[in-house]
């Protein structure tokens, strides 16, 4: 079915350069429970990451302490090299990271354009400038050929799942954003949307976004990752390049946190985590 | 959901397949993108046809009323232009309190404080212009009655937002607060609970006035013939500019048949009141209060659709969760929304006030209150939030207004008239929670 690696060659770290977004040693516990421990993320700008685990393995922490909505307890965010503190939603935007969840966040009685400016809306004199918005929006969806819409005036409402979460990744995208996150982007999806989704995914790192995505199902993960990275209870368990991984021993991370199996023989192991 | 992924599944291959529009056009509200005239009937049809029917219902229940009412009221007096402009008279105070409390509606909340908050408000003024004690000028008593009224939702509206308690409790707790502040206010002075608004006094009069007062016949078609072209060219340039831009417009018919409509429907409406309508001596003109409602649904339409806030009150009703990360400030939204609620039941009251020629301590603020949420949910607000518009409270206000009016006439008794409304509120009611569930369920939401 779905080839594993058919991204094919990614370059290797060398050609890469410093990391969009690296993360170091974070810890955050809620109460005596320990969520993440000392993990380490690098997220680079025209790749896409898949980060998995199993429930409770601490994907949605991790996603929210970057988007700033959890504070973490410990560790440092480097946003372009430089060290970086994210305390609120507002700060991890500023610098150029939007967050698409799973429940996508759109209001069903708006269309399309109101969706996309919900909060950022354009003023003329006052009033609403909908021409504008209506002309912007529609450049960033065909921009990401989101072409299934019959009219970007439409209800939210009116969508299939494919093209709500289309809606929510474009209205991620227009802020001149450097990173997305998305959660979960396929849950919920037949193949056909499914398909859209990830056709979407591989059109922002086509546009030298980073995007993480953060994935239960590892057909997608196979197809539209660059990078894998394996959290298991908290820690970060493994990561690499995609192609140093196979289905079996993205299993073993998960539910194990180590795998034996034998890895690429030029695979670059030292970005695992010291768990 | 699933519905529609299979609909997806059997007609969409593939994103950039041209045939995947097809998957889209069984969904979209078809009018949207009409280029025609015919198209644009076409599509209007299909969604009437498909369950989603806007305000059709309250203009058809328009219809049926003037048609019964005039068949069989004594001497066919529904369409007189007497009782047409006492009609329009009557329904005033609905329409402005639903004009008001759609605002609460459309978050998805409650307002049931309106009669009595409203009641205070017109007490209020109603005793400051007596000329017997405080002597107010009448501007100066509105517009303190219309503040108090404004700072009583923004208390009721922080309590909802920021203690986030039910709107239900603490609008029925107003209610019942505001029903006794009311009669506290009318027992002061030397009224005995019944201040007047008869007497020579010009400050009593211009409160009379709001109600009774009526417009020179020439100047009341002077400012047709100006509001209607300020509509139109309104209209126009707007719809111009979206053509102009390349923006999907709707026709350049549709838009003079919209603008027609307008003229069509403000020519009756002043001919109609321009009617002598006086047994004896003359009584013509466009009574003020017409103007007093068109004033405030140009103003809170455009606060509703042309505004950041108003979008906002659309985005919470919708999906609270998602205007929160949106970066909107709920509590502040919620607080305006009542405050504006209680504001305009302020208008409403004075309206009443003025049409009882005083206020009394028998003021009907709970029946007013169901009679305004009434109007709103039949001429098409959701009770659910996020769906409805300003001009849902003035069509629905004509409903039941139209109702309690030719009830009157046929002299059929009070406790008739209350089965009839309540029977008229639970079908537009389950219209509303019927709409909504062919919403979900994939057809389109009516905003």
């Amino acid at each position: 079915m779905a080839q594993q690696a058919v991204t094919g060659a990614s370059p290797g770290p060398a050609q890469l350069g410093e990391p969009l977004l690296k993360v170091r040693g974070i810890n955050k516990h809620f109460g005596p429970v320990q969520a993440l421990t000392n993990v380490d993320l690098d997220l680079y700008a025209g790749q896409v990451t898949a980060l998995c685990g199993d429930n409770g393995a601490g994907k949605s922490v991790l996603t929210k302490c970057i988007a700033g909505i959890y504070q973490i307890d410990g560790g440092q965010f480097f946003w372009e090299s430089k060290p970086v503190a994210i305390h609120s939603p507002r700060d991890s935007s500023a610098l150029g990271i939007e967050t698409v969840y799973q429940d996508l966040a759109l209001a069903d009685n708006l269309d399309i354009v109101q969706n996309m400016f919900l909060g950022r809306e354009q003023i003329r004199n006052g009033l609403l400038n909908e021409d504008d918005m209506e002309r912007s929006a529609g450049k960033t969806l065909s921009s990401l050929r989101v072409t299934t819409v019959r009219s970007i005036r439409q209800p939210v409402a009116s969508l299939s799942g494919g093209q709500r979460q289309s809606v929510a990744v474009a209205k991620a995208v227009m802020w001149n954003s450097k990173l997305v996150m998305l959660d979960e982007p396929t849950a919920a999806l037949g193949v056909v949307q499914t398909n859209q989704v990830l056709q979407l995914v591989r059109r922002l790192r086509e546009r030298g976004l980073a995007v993480m995505v953060i994935s239960h199902n590892l057909n997608d993960v196979f197809e539209v990752a660059d990078r894998i990275a394996v959290l298991h209870l908290g820690r970060m368990a493994g990561q690499d390049r995609a192609d140093a991984f196979d289905r079996q021993s993205v299993v073993d991370y998960m539910t194990t946190g180590a795998s034996t199996r034998s890895r690429r023989a030029d695979g670059d192991g030292e970005k695992r985590g010291q768990s | 959901m699933v519905m529609e992924k299979n609909v997806a599944r059997a007609e969409a291959p593939e994103s950039e397949d041209p045939t995947a529009a097809a998957e889209a056009a069984v969904e979209v509200p078809p009018e949207i993108v009409a280029q025609t005239l015919g198209q644009w009937f076409q599509a209007w049809m299909a969604r009437i046809r498909a369950g989603d029917s806007g305000v059709l219902p309250v203009i058809l229940g328009l219809v049926i009323i003037t048609f019964v009412f005039e068949g069989i009221s004594p001497h066919q007096v529904f369409l007189s232009a007497t009782n047409l402009v006492n009609l329009f008279q009557q329904s005033a105070v609905f329409m402005v309190l639903a004009m008001g409390v759609i605002f609460a509606l459309l978050l998805g909340q409650i307002d049931l404080s309106i009669g009595f908050v409203g009641a205070t408000g017109a007490a209020i003024a109603v005793q400051l212009v007596q000329p017997a004690t405080t002597k107010w000028p009448w501007w100066a008593a509105i517009a303190a009655a219309l503040l108090v009224c404004a700072l009583i939702g923004a208390i009721q509206g922080t309590l909802i937002a920021r203690l986030r308690l039910s709107s239900l409790i603490v609008t029925l707790a107003g209610g019942l607060i505001f029903n006794g502040v009311m009669l506290i206010v009318l027992g002061l002075g030397p009224f005995s609970g019944y201040p007047s608004l008869a007497g020579s006094n010009a400050n009593l009069q211009v409160l009379y006035n709001l109600m009774w007062g009526t417009i020179n016949p020439t100047v009341s078609w002077v400012g047709m013939v100006v509001l209607v072209a300020a509509a139109g060219l309104i209209m126009w340039s707007a719809d111009n500019r979206r053509r102009r831009s390349g923006l999907v417009a709707p026709p350049v018919s549709l838009t003079l048949l919209k603008i027609g409509l307008i003229a069509v429907c403000a020519v009756v409406v002043v001919a109609i009141c321009n009617v002598n309508r006086a047994a004896i001596g003359t009584l013509e003109g466009v009574p003020w209060v017409i103007p007093i409602v068109l004033a405030v649904f140009t103003v809170w339409m455009v606060l509703l659709q042309k505004t950041r806030f108003g979008r906002y009150v659309y985005a919470i009703g919708g999906n609270p969760e998602a205007a929160r990360r949106a970066g909107v400030r709920l509590a502040n939204i919620i607080t305006l929304c009542f405050t504006i609620s209680a504001f305009t039941a302020g208008i409403g009251a004075l309206l009443y006030a003025s049409n009882l020629g005083g206020m009394s301590n028998n003021f009907p603020g709970n029946s007013l209150v169901l009679q305004a949420i009434a109007s709103a949910v039949i001429g098409g607000t959701s009770l659910f939030g996020g769906r409805g518009k300003v001009l849902h409270g003035i069509l629905g206000g004509l409903v039941i207004g139209g109702i309690y009016n030719g009830m009157y006439l046929l002299s059929i008794p009070v406790q008739w008239q209350f089965i009839v409304v309540g029977v008229v509120l639970i079908l537009a009611v389950s219209i509303d929670a019927l709409s909504r569930r062919s919403a979900t369920s994939g057809s389109v939401a009516r905003v």
